[in-house]
């Protein structure tokens, strides 16, 4: 198969690159590692005037802490976070979700905040960072624009982003206090797409829950932020009753289809035994941890 | 547009369109057929190559990517006519049927030993995860990556031995 055919640059600097987007607007595509743009080109789902490769940017690929944020930089591939030997202590999560998302080799050139732009509602990042709450930094000429992640998805495939902008960053901000998080997916074999899967973040405080985050993967047309399970967790101390009632809500949050992977009232269900089980997870893992 | 790159340690290069895959540049333009193209979809594994040391699948990567890199293929590992070590793996261990995943397995299977010298049987499974075999040799793929790393690790002994020797 081959992609119809387009221009490439690959800019060496981020003011070249943003130029680039700034003279081709809507014709243009950026690319990172490419593992989700190089199969929509070959199936030619995507068909851009011209192809901008940031994967030459320098000072891009970095994962560190800053001001108490978690930053993960745009050109960090998914390798980089699963061999990070800072992170399965700072954010457990993100380690969890690494190794669900495809398969080895993808991942040695796929690149987190890349899967988080291509907003494939089956995507695992994006659940993952509605959870935590996170943000996408974007540059354009005009300058920088920090978006939540609440704002971020729009539709399938689509997000808040204008097309002079590029992503530069997600940022993750680092809890208060003891906290954790985990990642539950179904898949019908290694490497595949969710059938479901349920990202959640909790923070306690004083043996209540502070703060709750809960993502839910290929259940809607976008990556869907629980927000009524969410709130049926906050200020609650987490009994199997505050948990249940917070899984029945997620499962009601979610919006699946019929599909081959199964039916919509089985992808709901798994929502909630995913929810129930994340939380158990996260729970353990915040008591866990001296904050 | 102009393309070069690092293949198997040699200069090559090249003039071809942004949209030709890194597999058809290696496949067509070079002509080493010895990367396969099985599903051409990102899923088989088939057409395995190293970028950078990295295994990659490189019927999803633009030729025009790899412009400066080094690239590896089966083709490059082995060197002087003597069999590789991956290699007397898969020979001793009957670690292919068909041939057809086998490049993409040697390759990941010297990669992996490079990083982890002694790999668990359940760290193999992990590192060709995204490889399919067809005809389903699966056990003695990862018996020809063990049987790869103890000779790996038994070369990377004998010279300091040697020299060990030598020293007395």
């Amino acid at each position: 198969m081959f992609p119809a055919a387009f221009d490439y640059a690959a800019p060496a600097t981020l003011v070249d690159a943003l130029a680039l987007l700034k003279q081709h607007g809507d014709d243009a595509k950026i690319m990172a590692g490419g593992q989700s743009l190089i199969p929509m080109l070959k199936l030619r789902f995507a068909q851009p005037g011209i192809v901008v490769d940031i994967g030459r940017l320098p000072g891009m690929a970095g994962i560190a802490r800053h001001n108490g944020h978690l930053s993960i930089g745009a050109l960090a591939r998914h390798v980089d976070i699963e061999r990070n030997a800072d992170l399965p202590k700072l954010c457990p999560i993100l380690v969890d979700t690494v190794h669900w998302i495809s398969d080895p080799l993808v991942r040695n050139r796929g690149t987190l905040a890349g899967s988080v732009c291509h907003a494939d509602p089956s995507g695992d990042w994006g659940s993952v960072m509605l959870a935590l709450g996170a943000s996408i930094v974007a540059r354009s000429q005009a300058g920088e624009r920090v978006i939540t992640i609440e704002d971020f998805f729009k539709s399938p495939f689509t997000t808040a982003l204008k097309p002079d902008e590029i992503v530069t960053e997600v940022r993750i901000p680092m809890p208060g206090g003891p906290s954790g998080g985990a990642y539950n997916k179904l898949e019908r074999k290694v490497g595949d797409f969710a059938t479901v899967a349920v990202a959640v973040h909790v923070e306690l405080s004083g043996g209540k829950i502070a703060k709750a985050g809960i993502g839910l993967t290929a259940v809607g047309p976008t990556n869907i932020k629980a927000l009524a399970a969410e709130k049926a967790l906050v200020g609650h101390e987490p009994t199997e009753q505050v948990i249940a009632e917070a899984a029945r809500l997620a499962s009601e949050a979610a919006e699946p289809k019929d599909d081959i992977r199964g039916t919509a009232a089985y992808k709901k269900d798994i929502v909630r035994v995913y929810v129930q089980r994340g939380l158990r997870t996260a729970l353990g893992r915040a008591r866990e941890v001296k904050a | 547009m102009k393309v070069s790159m690092r293949v198997n340690g040699a200069e090559r290069s090249g003039d071809i369109e942004p949209r030709v895959l890194l597999v058809d540049f290696i496949r067509t333009n070079l002509s080493l057929t010895g990367t396969h193209i099985g599903c051409d979809t990102s899923s088989c594994g088939a057409c395995t190559v190293l970028v950078d040391g990295d295994p990659v699948k490189s019927c999803t990567v633009l030729a025009v990517q790899a412009e400066g890199r080094a690239v590896k293929t089966i083709e490059g590992i082995a060197g002087t006519g003597a069999l590789a070590p991956i290699q007397v793996g898969f020979h001793e261990e009957h670690g292919l049927q068909c041939g057809f995943c086998t490049p993409g397995m040697m390759l990941l299977g010297e990669e992996l030993i490079s990083r982890i010298p002694n790999p668990t049987d359940e760290q193999i499974r992990w590192a060709i995860s995204g490889n399919i075999c067809r005809c389903t040799g699966y056990m003695n793929i990862v018996k020809a990556v063990q049987h790869a790393a103890k000779l790996t690790t038994a070369a990377s002994k004998a010279p300091a031995a040697a020299m060990a020797g030598g020293a007395e």
